[in-house]
């Protein structure tokens, strides 16, 4: 278990394209007592939808570069992104089930002057903020209720593969509806909710217009939503791009209803 | 790996689940026993359409791991260098930066005016860090070129 402390794993997206996601993150785990460390040196987690359909042994090498860092810091990892989770959780969890792979990753990095040893934990921030930090702690740090109906996204790697995640219930999800709640805003149910935003698997990179109709028939789903919450800045970019209403990432509307002002956030919203 | 796929039912369970299908011509259950089959066409741009929603694998009866099994099927395409231009693209982007998605010089100045370090603390900033995730690449066979 964790002490509220964490080597704070990065990725691509966030810091390289959607920073004040990583802003509002920084500044939220701050009020609630949450410590992130910077993982020096960490990189691409490795993206799952490319490196993980071209090479599995090398994917989980550079999955494990990244899961050395945190282990060197001695915490364990969090991340803020569906698909480094999904990597990183799912990379995690195999080199602990398999000390076979396990041994080839260690005698690799090894040989390239890293030492491996443990494999560290890995969390995604959302999940950790329900099911150990708890709503109730979070809840104290809640002084501004927001009037919004919100249309929840929880995109597909935060729930699956669900013998790696500790949400049980993939098909009708509840805890990030929770967190969401806590804030004052309503969760709307809408057609699609479950569906996929269509970015993950190389198909937003190979095939853009694939990609985006499955967006664009998610988000037309949507009816009476303010905006839309997401846990991943994949989906966020996704559904942002096909979107009439604004799209927030989870710590960006926690923020808002810690009344955090919106120009330390960067955000340019209307709500 | 893939003897799970002869308990399959052909219930399509799969393919009414899979969010590509719904938008183009993209029959899970029809891919996934070509592959049993050893008939698959490794030159089908099928192959790169699933998005790794999991829900085939999640939902399905006989528990086969369809998922994973399209994510062999394309390794397979990539080892005979069936590959898309676009997801090479990012392999380099890896291989150059570290980064599937680098930074560039308008990011930077965002960051700096929310207050974070102008450059992360990713091997974007450190070049040892980088020179690894290179070796690595290259033990894989991976070249930038």
């Amino acid at each position: 278990m964790t002490n509220d402390e964490f080597a704070f794993f990065l990725g691509c997206l966030i810091p390289n394209r959607l920073p004040a996601i990583e802003k509002a993150s920084r500044l939220v785990c701050d009020k609630l007592g949450i410590r992130l460390y910077d993982m020096d040196g960490a990189s691409c987690c490795p993206a799952p939808g490319v490196m993980k359909s071209f090479d599995k042994n090398l994917w989980l090498k550079l999955a494990a570069r990244n899961l050395q860092i945190s282990e060197k810091m001695g915490y364990d990892l969090i991340t803020m992104c569906n698909g480094c989770y999904g990597t990183l959780k799912d990379a995690s969890m195999e080199l602990k089930e398999d000390k076979e792979k396990l041994s080839d990753v260690k005698e690799t990095l090894n040989r390239l002057g890293l030492s491996f040893e443990n494999v560290p934990n890995v969390y995604h921030l959302v999940e950790y903020l329900y099911f150990d930090y708890g709503l109730d702690r979070i809840r104290e740090t809640i002084t501004n209720k927001l009037n919004l109906n919100v249309a929840v996204h929880y995109g597909c790697h935060l729930l699956k593969p669900v013998k790696y995640r500790r949400s049980e219930n993939f098909e009708v999800p509840q805890f990030f509806d929770e967190l969401v709640e806590i804030t004052g805003a309503k969760s709307i149910n809408y057609p699609e909710k479950s569906t996929c935003c269509g970015a993950g698997g190389g198909v937003r990179s190979g095939m853009k217009d694939v990609s985006l109709e499955i967006a664009k028939r998610k988000v037309a789903s949507i009816k009476g939503a303010d905006c839309i919450v997401t846990p991943c800045p994949f989906c966020h970019m996704q559904l942002e791009q096909v979107s009439n209403i604004p799209v927030l990432y989870y710590t960006q509307l926690l923020a808002l209803a810690m009344d955090i002002p919106k120009d330390v956030l960067g955000l340019e919203v209307e709500l | 790996m893939l003897n799970s796929i002869h308990s399959c039912m052909k219930c399509g369970t799969c393919t009414g689940s899979c969010p590509s299908g719904r938008v183009v011509s993209f029959r899970t259950r029809q891919l996934v026993e070509e592959h049993c089959l050893g008939e698959i066409d490794l030159d089908d741009i099928a192959i790169w359409y699933c998005t790794t929603c999991y829900n085939c694998m999640e939902r399905c009866p006989r528990n086969i791991d369809i998922t994973d099994d399209i994510l062999r099927i394309r390794e397979e395409a990539y080892k005979q260098g069936k590959v898309l231009p676009q997801h090479k693209d990012i392999m380099s982007y890896i291989y150059r930066t570290g980064h599937a998605v680098p930074i560039n010089e308008e990011i930077k100045d965002l960051r700096e005016s929310l207050g974070l370090s102008r450059i992360p603390p990713t091997t974007h900033k450190f070049e040892e860090a980088l020179g690894i995730v290179r070796l690595l690449l290259e033990e894989g066979g991976f070249n930038d070129k």
